[in-house]
């Protein structure tokens, strides 16, 4: 069948004591949507830094389309379209001539390829001639997007593109992906939003320069293996350490207005938490049965490291 | 609620760069030792405000007052009673632990002595006593971001201003920074904080959200979670920022 878009083997880097990256492996097939989320200093950019053909591993090989980041970077240079995680963009130039430069040192024109990029860039064709600097962010952003696309690349790296935006352009942003992803085009995302997982065919979980865990978002959910309750009361921080103190629980953590508890599966009662958060003083007990998220399966995946 | 409670009081805050108007005709006042958050779009002022309240720009009109000190003619008091973290800039690499912390305390304004001890107790606190002489950047993020925190209350200051404090950070420390935040509050000290995570949202007494410059609502995250008929703060700030056409 199809060889993989992206192939990386026991790749690692470090700079002076810092492991950036320690002994990764996975593979891309053509046409996904593969994304990495960690925190910062996880390795990230490293990765993509080596797979732009930026970086030189220590170790390892990885290949991009079957071309090789060492022997072939020029080749690779030409199909991969980059958008690293500081714009990319030249601030003193307009809309239309950041995008026309683009173009040109990819030796195409915006007119043959302007089919991939139509849907993005109409909605900053009204500022063409604005200079990139005098952006918000959220037009940067997909500015620099149609920069990336507009040599039409057989892959894409996104490296952090929605950090530091709203809640807002984060969601119009990945509804862009999407869309995108209809071209056939592979994209590799990297993000610090743990929420932005389940928007990706396949993720990997990454901490420390290593890769925890790589599935599709809804097998790594249903490898969790502790059962979940949410709980609410009036008194959230107290709430907290209640939860902790009480036994058989195995985690608690803030998730906006709710705790989430963890505990093996089936070993408890609702109706005795319920009576315990009473005699401590909670008023206003709200307990319900949940499906554990990204960000659950993370940080217990970081803590069993 | 009464006058004197408020730490914060914004008035007819209008603030132009040329014919732009960042911050149009703000109006809302933080109360002492309450977390309050500051939420809004890219683009919609909130930086703008921010360095408004710190005293580091001059309104184009309108009334502001910051811990009992006019913005106009008290910036120096100002500075000397707030404090300032952002996720950009915070502590500098390549100096160690305790010379980032009497670096900063020297900064705001605290004597030799009295520089000794905070860092002393700092250290404990914070467990980092076996980091005490490492350079920043030898540290974990986490670190960082906590000494970053308690470096930048080290004076005692009424107000703490933070801008993205959380941003880029693994979700552990996000929560553990959160307590850090709670602990603050419990003494006393007043939390301005923005973010870009809606679930940290539910976690501020009262939340404000920003769009296009004017202050589109204020009010607690359930009382907001009410109006706009939305199950969480996402869905809120949704609702807000989505009202108006996507530039």
């Amino acid at each position: 069948m199809n060889n993989p878009s992206i192939i990386v083997r026991n790749i690692s880097r470090s700079y002076g004591s810092v492991k950036a990256l320690d002994d990764i492996s996975f593979e891309v097939p053509k046409g996904e949507l593969f994304g990495f989320i960690g925190p910062d200093g996880a390795g990230k950019t490293t990765l993509f830094r080596i797979l732009a053909t930026l970086v030189l591993p220590d170790k390892g090989t990885a290949s991009v389309e079957g071309f090789d980041v060492i022997k072939d970077f020029k080749k690779i240079r030409k199909i991969l379209g980059y958008m690293p995680g500081r714009f990319s963009l030249y601030m003193d130039l307009s809309v239309e001539e950041n995008l026309s430069f683009y173009a040109t040192i990819f030796g195409t024109t915006i007119k043959e390829n302007y089919d991939l990029i139509k849907d993005i860039y109409r909605q900053i064709e009204p500022f063409k001639t604005r200079k990139a600097g005098k952006l918000s962010g959220g037009m940067k952003q997909k500015l620099a997007l149609c920069c990336a696309l507009i040599h039409k690349p057989a892959v894409i790296f996104l490296d952090e593109p929605t950090t530091g935006v709203d809640a807002v352009s984060r969601m119009e942003f990945w509804e862009m992906l999407r869309r995108l992803k209809e071209s056939n085009i592979t994209i590799m995302v990297s993000t610090p939003y743990m929420d932005e997982a389940s928007l990706c065919d396949r993720v990997a979980l990454i901490q420390n320069g290593k890769i925890m865990k790589i599935s599709r978002p809804e097998e790594i959910i249903a490898d969790y293996r502790y059962q979940i309750w949410a709980v609410r009361s009036g008194r959230f921080f107290e709430l907290l350490s209640d939860l902790h103190a009480y036994p058989g629980v195995h985690s608690v953590h803030a998730f906006g207005q709710a705790a989430h508890m963890a505990f093996d599966k089936s070993t408890l009662s609702m109706d005795d938490l319920r009576k315990y958060l009473f005699h401590t003083g909670h008023a206003d007990v709200l307990i319900e049965e949940i499906r554990p998220t990204i960000e659950d399966c993370f940080m217990e995946l970081m803590t069993t490291k | 609620m009464a006058n004197s409670e408020n730490i914060i009081t914004v008035k007819d805050l209008v603030k132009k760069f040329g014919h732009f108007v960042a911050n149009d005709h703000l109006n809302f006042e933080v109360r002492k030792g309450e977390i309050f958050g500051f939420l809004g779009a890219n683009g919609a002022g909130k930086t703008t405000a921010i360095r408004i309240l710190c005293g580091l720009s001059y309104p184009t009109s309108g009334e502001v007052k910051v811990g009992g000190y006019d913005i106009y003619s008290q910036r120096n008091q100002i500075k000397r009673n707030i404090g300032y973290m952002s996720q950009k800039f915070s502590l500098y690499d390549d100096l160690t632990v305790y010379e980032n912390i009497r670096f900063y305390a020297g900064i705001y304004g605290l004597g030799r002595k009295e520089i000794t001890t905070k860092a002393a107790m700092l250290i404990k606190r914070l467990d980092l006593e076996a980091a005490r002489d490492k350079l920043i950047r030898d540290i974990p993020q986490g670190w960082k971001q906590k000494l970053a925190f308690s470096v930048a209350i080290i004076h005692d200051p009424k107000i703490v201003f933070l801008d993205e404090p959380t941003g880029g950070v693994d979700p552990i420390t996000r929560r553990q920074f959160w307590n850090l935040i709670y602990e603050a509050a419990r003494d006393g000290i007043t939390v301005f904080v923005t973010t870009h995570y809606m679930d940290e949202a539910e976690y501020c007494d009262r939340v404000t959200i920003m769009v296009d410059g004017k202050i589109a609502a204020l009010d607690t995250p359930s009382a907001l979670k009410k109006t706009y008929d939305a199950a969480n703060m996402n869905g809120v700030f949704l609702k807000l920022a989505r009202s108006k056409p996507v530039a």
